[in-house]
């Protein structure tokens, strides 16, 4: 625990320069509309008036908050404006994708450890995914699968699974493979069937892995969903709340909805955290 | 529909299938071109298939065209692909990450002195690396303009924080034994900086620099979503899309890959020149 002051440190030192860069940047519109009023600020009166405009170039850490507070318990969670309903929007379409992603890497892995035609053929393709954009084509699904009449969730869902499914992939097949020699050859010794084999020595060795690439996974899986928000003519979604807020020049919108998906993204990934500590806990394997 | 096209997809499939099969458990299962034979043959398949399925089925253009009409695509509108490869890799993806490695590699040697700093920045950088920062794009848009300016620093946000921890762990990595070794030598900070900790560090700085190639092309094509000069790959991305024209749009995801594999190589040729005495790189 002896980090927690270094860390309050920095985080005050980010949101002191937070402040500072909102005073310059928002000064020059603040000038100007003095400027046109032939009124002359006092330096006192340009800090507030930079610290709480409409529409600034860079909303300044309170404003942030107020519109995060007033958006998530001021209103309604059905109402269009709560940022809790658009929240949910996202959230949904991500834990939907990464499972149904998970599920399929953890599927294609057992494959590629057992059959040595998958092992050669497909690995170095899943390795070589990863250095693809492949958060490019998000459009293009969007858009074919409305053309095909599917909307909604389900497109947004096959985007996050496709962007958790190769994290997965990868990081499953080195815990399969990660037992050694030795623990192999006891399991051949006490004439192990493949089956016994696996259930036995291979999953349980796998799990260190595989929650080291479920975060990985989730983080990409969110990241996924609110790509995928971008293209549907942004109505719903923390990213539609991101490209609305762009059109309009609704800076503090920008910022609250960004500040909201990575809350979102802290909880997912700790919630694994949590899962991972426990889970290696009972099985005997904490560090 | 027609039945040809389906079957020669199937036969194909079956019997590259049953190649690999027997090339993976054949004696020759080790020898270089068998390695390199197997996913190629998996790739052809897919690609047949593809073809198959498309042209057999009457899939129409608009809901997923077939590789050769992609191909023809690609062969057509070259100058376009160039020009948006320029403007989106070049300018955006390539300046945006060497200004921010760079600025993360200088900022992990500035705090390297530092253990308090160290101790708080670090939790918040590996806190940052897993944030969805793409959102950042429409106000780094709003910031810096339509041009290729505004991608640019869409990347060096998106690549620092991954590139400053694996630095700084990095630095971390020469041994006690071979620090003290230096101060017998009476080195002093910059020379033991020079002489052991950074190239002890290399293989980690390494593995962030491949890490953020990624990042990079992401980075910038996401954040020609949300506004852009007429070209860019993300721009004829969304705008193509748009207009159904999905021949390009994949044929610029196409160059989207081989730019983003290459970028990967070439990293990962630079690495094994640089950190040639890494076991890993002995094999």
């Amino acid at each position: 625990m002896k980090s927690i002051v270094p860390i309050l440190t920095v985080v005050a030192a980010i949101v002191v320069i937070w402040y500072g860069a909102a005073v310059w940047m928002n000064s020059q519109w603040a000038l100007d509309q003095a400027g046109r009023a032939e009124v002359e600020l006092s330096f006192g009166e340009l800090v507030t008036d930079t610290l709480s405009q409409e529409r600034p170039r860079l909303p300044a850490p309170h404003q942030v908050v107020a519109e995060l507070w007033d958006s998530t318990v001021g209103k309604s969670i059905t109402s269009k404006r709560s940022l809790v309903f658009h929240g949910w929007i996202t959230l949904s379409a991500t834990l939907l994708g990464f499972a149904f992603g998970t599920g399929m890497g953890i599927l294609l892995a057992v494959g590629i450890v057992h059959s040595r035609a998958m092992d050669m053929g497909v690995m170095p393709w899943a390795i070589a995914s990863q250095t693809i954009p492949i958060l490019a084509i998000a459009p293009m699904i969007i858009v074919v699968l409305s053309s095909l009449g599917v909307t909604g969730i389900i497109p947004k869902a096959i985007i996050s699974a496709y962007l958790s499914f190769f994290p997965v992939v990868v990081g499953m097949v080195k815990g399969l493979r990660s037992p050694a020699h030795m623990d192999l050859d006891l399991m051949h010794t006490y004439s192990a069937s493949r089956n016994q084999t696996f259930w036995k020595l291979r999953m349980p060795a796998s799990m260190p892995y595989l929650f080291a690439s479920l975060k990985v996974g989730i983080a990409a899986a969110l990241v996924g969903t609110i790509v995928g928000e971008l293209p549907t003519g942004a109505i719903r979604g923390l990213g539609a709340r991101m490209l609305s807020g762009s059109y309009y020049g609704q800076t503090v919108q920008i910022w609250s909805a960004l500040i909201a998906a990575a809350i979102l993204a802290a909880l997912l990934v700790g919630i694994i955290g949590i899962i991972q500590r426990n889970t290696l806990k009972r099985m005997g394997m904490a560090q | 529909m027609s039945w040809g096209w389906l079957i020669f997809a199937l036969a194909f499939w079956a019997g590259a299938y049953a190649l690999n099969v027997w090339l993976a458990n054949s004696r020759y299962s080790d020898t270089r071109a068998v390695r390199l034979g197997v996913p190629v043959i998996f790739g052809i398949t897919i690609l047949v298939v593809w073809q198959g399925l498309v042209r057999g089925l009457n899939v129409p253009m608009v809901i997923l065209p077939a590789p050769t009409d992609i191909w023809l695509r690609i062969i057509a509108s070259v100058p376009t692909l160039w020009e948006d490869f320029v403007q989106t890799f070049v300018k955006g993806a390539l300046t945006g990450y060497v200004i921010g490695c760079s600025a993360a590699v200088i900022t992990a040697i500035l705090i390297d002195r530092s253990k308090f700093l160290q101790r708080g920045l670090l939790p918040v950088g590996n806190f940052i690396a897993a944030l969805p920062i793409v959102g950042t794009a429409p106000i780094l848009v709003m910031w810096f303009g339509f041009d290729w300016q505004s991608k640019a620093a869409v990347v060096v946000v998106m690549v620092f924080f991954p590139m400053l921890v694996n630095t700084v762990e990095g630095l971390a990595a020469s041994t006690r034994m071979q620090q003290d070794l230096m101060a017998t030598y009476s080195a002093s900070y910059p020379q033991t900086l020079r002489k052991l900790r950074l190239p002890a560090a290399m293989p980690f700085i390494f593995n962030g620099l491949k890490i953020t190639t990624t990042l990079a092309l992401i980075g910038a094509i996401v954040a020609e979503f949300f506004g852009s000069p007429i070209k860019g790959m993300g721009f004829r991305i969304s705008t193509e899309v748009g207009r159904l024209r999905l021949d390009m749009v994949w044929a610029e995801i196409a160059v989207a890959a081989l730019a983003g594999s290459a970028f990967y190589g070439a990293v990962a040729l630079i690495e094994k020149g640089v950190t040639f005495w890494h076991p890993s790189q002995r094999g």
